[in-house]
Parts: C-alpha cells; sequence; structure tokens
C-alpha cells in the first residue's frame, strides 16, 4: 500500500490500476482454458448438439406445403369450410398455378406423400394429376375447377381441401399429436381410431419393460459385484475377466445365442424335455415374447450395472463389517445398516446407466421381442428407414429424450445426482 | 526447397491422374448370394469391358434412409442403389431418385422389341429399372407334415390349422399378408385390393389373421424364416423364394415349397437424383451393358430369380455350380403355381402409413 496516494487506485507495478491488471490477467487465464477446450467443444457442437437439434426441429417443421402451394394456401385461408361447398374457382385457379411449377420442379409427389400421413389417398392423387397438369397450361386453359373435377375425383372431395388448409402452417403440432396417437383434423385435436392407436401402448411398455430389466440387473448383478470387491486381488481379476467377456462379444452375436437357447427346439427346452420336467408337445415359449426380451437385454446390459456398483464397493472398508459385528450386530443387521447404505451410490449409478440404456434400445427387442416385446425405439426406426415420416419420428424421438430428463430430474430430487458414484 | 516443390507438384500431379484414369463406380446392393449373382452376371463381364471399378456396398436394406440423407446433405456418393419395387416408388416420389428414360436408355431386345415393352408392365415407375422377379412364397417342413395328409400346397394351408397344426412364420408387415388373408377368406383375386380399401375389409383380414395369430411367429430379417425352417420351430414360414431355393437345393435341408399364391415382387435398380452428368453418363453405359437380354438371364445361372425382361426367359439356362436345371425353380414357371398374385405397388404406396399403423396396433393387441 506503500505507493498509493490518498485514495486513487491502486496500482500493479506497470502504473495500471491493479484491478484492472488483474482481470486481465484473469481473462488470459480464461481465454486459454476456453482454447484448451475449444476443440472439443466444436466437435460437440458440431457433431452432436447441432445435428440432434435440426433433428428435432423436424417435429415441428412443416414447410413444404406454404412452399408447394404458395398461392393456393394463402386463398384457400380464406375458404370457410364448414359450409360443406367445395372452394371457389379462384382457388383451383392458384392450385393450377402452384402444381403446374412444383410439377416442374418435380416437388408434388414430395408434398402428397407428407399429406398422406394425414389422409390416405393423396399420394396417388398428386402422383396421378402431376402427369397430366404437366401438359396444362396454367394460366389461360381455366376454367379450372371443372378441369380438376375431371381430372380426378380426389379434387371434388373436400376433406382432401380440408387436409390441405388444416396442415398448411409453417408450423404445426400435427406430428406430436401423432405421436401421441392423437391427430390434428380441422375440427381441432383428436385421438386416433381405436384400431391405429399404438405409440402409448409401445411408451408405456419401454418404460415398464426398462424398469423391471433395470430391476433384474441390481438383483443379479449386486451378489456379483460383492463378490469381486470382496476375493483377494487375483481371484477377483480372473472372474472380472467373466463379467467383461460378454461385454467385449457383439451384441448380435449375444442376442442370436439367446435365440438359440430358449427357442422352443432350443437348449433349455431340450434339456427340460430330456429331464422328463416338460412334455415334448408342449415345449414352453420362451422367446418373441416379453420376456425373452428381459432375459436378453437383463444379460447384455448387466456389465454396465456390476461395473459401477464394483467401484463403489471396492472402496467400502472391510473393517466396517466386522466393527459392526464386534459390536454384536447379526450379519443381516451389519449387512443392511452398515454395508449397504454405503453401496447405494454405486446402485443408482448403474441404474440410471441401465435404466437409459434400455429406454433406447432397438435391436435386441427387434431380434427376440415378437409382437409384445417391442420397444418406441423399434417404431421410430420404421419411421426412420421405411415410412420416411421423419417429423413422426422426430417427435417420438423428442418425447423420449423429455421422460429422460423428467426421470434424471425427479432421481436428482429423490435420491440426489451428488449420491451417484462411477468409482 | 526446389526439391520439396517439385515433389509437391509431382504428387499433385499424380494424385489429379490417378482420380481421371481409374474410374469407380459405387453400387449398392442387398449383399450375401444376390449381390454375388449380380457380381457374377454383371459387375465382372462389365469391369472386364470397360476398366470401370466397380465398389460393391451392402445397404440396400438401409437405402431409403441413407439416400435421404445424403440428399439433404446434397452430398450423394452413390451411384445406382437396388431396391424394391415399393421403394423406388417411394424414392421417386420424394425426389430422391432420377427418371429414366427406359427407351433411350435401356438396350432394346434382341429382336428389336424396345425395352418399355420388353419390360412391360415390371416398370412401375418412372424411376425404376426393373432387374428380377422374385416372389414371397412358403416353404414347409416335409417331416413335420401329419401322416397320410397331402403335403401344403400354398399360401391358404398356413391358416387350415386343422389339417396342418404347428407354428407358422410370417413377415412382420401387413404387405402380403392382408391380402392372403383375405384371399383364403374368400373374396376374389380382381376385388382384393378394393375390399382392403374398405374398414370392413381390413377387420375382415384382420379377423382372418386373428385365427393364427397365436400360432405365428413374426420376422423381419429375411434370413430369419430360413433359420426357424432350419431349427424345426416352425412348421410353414414365409420366405423369399430364393432364400428357400438355396436352402432345398444347396443345403439339402428337408423342406418343401409351396408356391400356389406366391406374391410376385420386383427388384430393381434407380439412379440417386443429384450425381454430376459425368458420372451419370457412366451409369447410364453401366445400366444399358447389366440390364440387357442375355445379361438378366445370366443372372438366373446363380440364384432362382426370374429375370424381368420377357426376352431373357427362353435363355435362362442351368445353375453355374450345381448344374441343375433353374428354369423349374424360378417364379415366373408356370408349372409352381396355380395362382399368383401381383402386388398392387402404388395402391400400397397411398395405404402403407395407415394399414400399417392399424397392423402393428393389431400385433400388439
Amino acid at each position: 500500500m506503500s505507493d498509493t496516494t490518498g485514495n486513487g487506485p491502486v496500482l500493479a507495478a506497470d502504473g495500471t490500476p491493479l484491478k484492472r491488471s488483474l482481470a486481465r490477467a484473469l481473462r488470459r487465464e480464461k481465454t486459454r482454458a476456453l482454447l484448451l477446450i475449444a476443440p472439443l467443444l466444436l466437435f460437440v457442437l458440431i457433431s452432436f448438439i447441432f445435428p440432434i437439434g435440426s433433428m428435432l426441429f423436424r417435429s415441428v417443421e412443416n414447410d413444404i406445403v406454404a412452399d408447394t402451394l404458395p398461392n393456393t394456401v394463402v386463398l384457400l385461408a380464406k375458404w370457410d369450410s364448414s359450409t360443406g361447398d367445395l372452394p371457389g374457382e379462384d382457388v383451383y385457379a392458384a392450385m393450377a398455378v402452384d402444381m403446374f411449377a412444383a410439377v416442374a420442379a418435380k416437388k408434388h409427389t414430395r408434398l402428397g406423400t407428407r399429406l398422406n400421413y394425414e389422409k390416405t389417398g393423396v399420394s396417388s392423387l398428386f402422383r396421378q394429376s402431376g402427369r397430366k397438369i404437366k401438359k396444362w397450361d396454367p394460366v389461360n386453359d381455366g376454367p379450372y375447377k371443372a378441369k380438376f373435377l375431371e381430372l380426378h375425383k380426389g379434387w371434388g372431395d373436400i376433406e382432401v381441401w380440408r387436409t390441405i388448409q388444416t396442415h398448411s402452417g409453417r408450423v404445426t403440432s400435427g406430428y406430436f399429436l401423432n405421436a401421441i396417437d392423437m391427430q390434428k383434423t380441422p375440427d381441432g385435436p383428436k385421438a386416433q381410431p381405436e384400431d391405429k392407436q399404438i405409440l402409448i401402448t409401445l411408451f408405456k411398455r419401454t418404460l415398464f419393460m426398462s424398469m423391471v430389466i433395470t430391476v433384474s440387473c441390481v438383483l443379479l448383478g449386486y451378489p456379483v459385484a460383492w463378490i469381486l470387491a470382496n476375493l483377494p486381488m487375483r481371484k477377483a481379476n480372473l472372474l472380472m475377466i467373466l463379467v467383461l467377456l460378454p461385454f467385449w462379444t457383439s451384441l448380435l452375436v449375444r442376442t442370436s445365442a439367446w435365440k438359440v437357447m430358449l427357442q422352443q427346439q432350443g437348449v433349455i427346452n431340450d434339456v427340460l424335455v430330456w429331464l422328463g420336467l416338460v412334455n415334448d408337445a408342449d415345449r414352453l415359449v420362451m422367446i418373441n415374447n416379453q420376456f425373452g426380451t428381459i432375459v436378453a437385454m437383463t444379460h447384455i446390459l448387466l456389465p454396465f450395472m456390476i461395473l459401477p456398483m464394483y467401484s463403489v464397493m471396492q472402496t467400502i472398508p472391510e473393517t466396517y463389517l466386522r466393527a459392526a459385528k464386534s459390536l454384536g450386530a447379526t450379519n443381516w443387521t451389519a449387512f443392511w445398516r452398515v454395508y449397504f447404505p454405503q453401496s447405494i451410490p454405486g446402485i443408482g449409478a448403474g441404474s440410471i446407466l441401465v435404466f437409459i440404456l434400455s429406454i433406447g434400445y432397438y435391436i435386441t427387442p427387434e431380434i427376440v421381442g415378437g409382437t409384445k416385446g417391442v420397444f418406441i425405439s423399434n417404431r421410430i426406426a420404421y419411421h426412420i428407414s421405411s415410412s420416411l415420416n421423419w417429423g413422426l419420428a422426430a417427435a417420438l424421438g423428442a418425447i423420449l429424450l423429455g421422460v429422460v430428463l423428467i426421470l434424471y430430474w425427479a432421481y436428482d430430487k429423490i435420491v440426489g445426482i451428488d449420491n451417484v458414484k462411477l468409482g | 526447397m526446389t526439391f520439396t516443390k517439385t515433389l509437391l507438384a509431382s504428387t499433385a500431379l499424380a494424385f489429379a491422374a490417378g482420380s481421371v484414369s481409374a474410374e469407380e463406380m459405387t453400387i449398392v446392393s442387398w449383399g450375401g448370394a444376390y449381390s454375388k449373382s449380380q457380381l457374377k452376371a454383371y459387375h465382372e463381364p462389365y469391369s472386364a469391358k470397360s476398366g470401370v471399378t466397380i465398389i460393391n456396398d451392402d445397404s440396400s436394406a438401409e437405402a431409403v434412409a441413407k439416400l435421404r440423407a445424403m440428399n439433404e446433405a446434397q452430398n450423394v456418393t452413390w451411384d445406382l442403389v437396388d431396391v424394391e419395387a415399393a421403394d423406388a416408388i417411394r424414392l421417386c416420389d420424394e425426389g430422391l431418385a432420377m427418371e429414366v428414360d427406359h427407351d433411350a436408355d435401356l438396350a432394346a431386345a434382341p429382336d428389336g422389341t424396345s425395352a418399355s415393352d420388353d419390360f412391360g408392365d415390371m416398370i412401375v415407375s418412372e424411376c425404376f429399372v426393373p432387374q428380377i422377379v422374385f416372389s414371397t412364397t412358403f416353404g414347409y417342413r416335409t417331416d413335420m407334415v401329419p401322416a397320410g395328409v397331402e403335403p401344403p400346397k400354398g399360401a391358404c394351408d398356413v391358416f387350415d390349422l386343422k389339417t396342418y397344426p404347428g407354428k407358422r412364420a410370417l413377415n412382420k408387415r401387413p404387405i402380403a399378408n392382408m391380402e392372403w388373408a383375405l384371399l383364403c377368406d374368400g373374396v376374389a383375386y380382381k376385388d382384393v385390393y378394393a375390399t382392403l380399401e374398405t374398414e370392413e375389409g381390413q377387420a375382415r383380414a384382420f379377423a382372418k389373421l386373428d385365427t393364427i395369430k397365436d400360432q405365428t411367429v413374426w420376422w423381419s430379417s429375411s434370413a430369419e424364416p430360413i433359420q426357424l425352417l432350419a431349427d424345426g420351430e416352425v412348421f410353414m414360414a414365409s420366405a423369399y423364394n430364393g432364400r428357400l431355393f438355396s436352402m432345398i437345393a444347396e443345403q439339402k435341408q428337408p423342406v418343401g415349397m409351396a408356391w400356389d399364391w406366391q406374391m410376385f415382387d420386383l427388384d430393381g435398380w434407380i439412379i440417386p437424383a443429384g450425381i454430376s452428368d459425368e458420372r451419370l453418363a457412366l451409369v447410364k453405359d453401366y445400366l444399358n451393358f447389366a440390364t440387357d437380354t442375355q445379361r438378366l438371364a445370366d443372372q438366373a445361372k446363380f440364384i432362382s430369380y426370374g429375370p424381368a425382361r420377357a426376352s431373357s426367359a427362353p435363355l435362362v439356362g442351368k445353375h453355374a455350380e450345381l448344374g441343375i436345371d433353374m428354369a423349374p425353380h424360378m417364379p415366373t414357371d408356370p408349372n409352381n403355381a396355380e395362382n399368383t398374385f401381383v402386388n398392387n405397388y402404388n395402391w400400397w404406396a397411398d395405404y402403407r402409413d395407415d394399414i400399417d399403423a392399424k397392423f402393428q396396433a393389431w400385433l400388439a393387441k
């Protein structure tokens, strides 16, 4: 403080105020830290956050209708569909102009596919009409209403026009409604017909089965982890290899192996029949159902449960148990009151890991799930790769992501995320 | 310094030269025995003739989604893709496949018939160049047929649990199953799709499928029904005829064919939209060669799928390795089935999403 005068600012050695100098040094430090993590940050941003974000955005994006039929959409907005009358000549004329341009750009069939998600039959209406509209003169050939009605009876169906009108917005809630077994109709959101309701069932089933799998992993994994943690090092390492060996084997191989084990002409049934426990005529059905999925997935995910539990248990000193017993606790009390509470962080970490992995599992349920053991992810895969309804797939994915985040939040509230340890 | 510069320049030159001289083409197909038949019948003779290197990519199963992703990224790396007819329609609708002028781009038949006449009805979409006819038909375990009973003949025997008890395997999708259900419930062939368009028709098909639902194992990959039959897990299974052929003729399994009401399906090429003109010219040259009358007939030496050209049928010869006559194993052979069913792809393009949702909901019940 010797070189300060009165109440002036504290100066650094080079004469600048100390505060500023300090801030600059800190800033430099921060910049350097930021630069160091910049490659990773950029990588995560470009390869993870951005693609996922843009994929999720598809669940509400609906530019295609307004982009392909710009004139029609504007005029159709003024049309009152409740009167039961078809739109007037001006709408049909606008449609002729839009369709002519769309056919030239080969975009009409894409729009047809989009609208076919909402109303069956629109796809072929657009495809078939496109071939003929190509030959029209979109300005001088009117009146177009008569021409369109002659072209295909679909253009005289008021439901087609209502569908276009309802789904003409650039942002839509339609995909999210579809994802929860509802649909966006001209009269507002409605439940899907009962024979098409499937997605809510699949969501519930995915959650329920993931929980069953998590619980069975805890029950099976806990004793194994305990033995691993309490054996002498050399034996423990050997056992550890047995735990890790399946972990290194291909997922498909393990799933197929379960098929061989569990099927009706499979190993387990053969042994049971040979032992005389089961009649040859009524062999047990253990695969292509929920049971098969639970067994195969529990086996596949077990290492994800054992490893965190093992590493937590390793840190619990043996002496605690001995101390408890020397103070008069029975084996059970010593375990339940002293050992178990300390191993909970491992159970927590393993459970979160297994649950989140299983909720998005796809390949195992597909192979061994039959009809009642498939998950929501199988449906997402179908919409991504077969039906190309990426909007619906994105909505389903967004809901799944939301559910995981909510569960994570709930876990944090109830157990506390600080209580999770991977080692 | 000069040395480094020379080195750099010559390396750059070598790269430039390399990319010009060695022409490459990436062809996407299904893998396995099918890709092998294409390699033998098309790729090898074409490479020998033109010097173009052909790279095989076994991605046809995911082709639709991958093509869309490539198209959106504006980086199409495939030159030619083998897909089913239904997917070809979908890709064409989505603008992901290029339209083909069949008469201008493909070779005429040896007798001068134009390509579009030679392929005829097989051209189900402007983007589609047909290649083979295959069928989804039934195989059954010959050793599991009950004593004193005629072996099953076709699709309708699947619904006959009394005569043929035991498990069945069917494809886990509505296409083919809905049609068979209606046909075997007494709907006339020509009325099937009109019936299936109505709510009552769909309910009727599901009611028929309900009768065998708890005896059915549902498969999703085409190797599964073959494995199920080989293990004796099921008595009858729907499967692609080529796979059944290799199981019976090449692996000598106790399996027989039940051809009646086999479901014809097509497989062929599409050119992805958005490839450069230079590559397009090369692809068209290959297509012209690989889909001519002789080449299509050659493929049938290696796999039991029928050539899509009418003019190729008389040229189908013997199996390249087994030496057996291939004609009787073709789905198109008239002796095989009294009734055949031709899938209406354009109808399915409209109704697939709707009926698939209902089908999945029905399965989950």
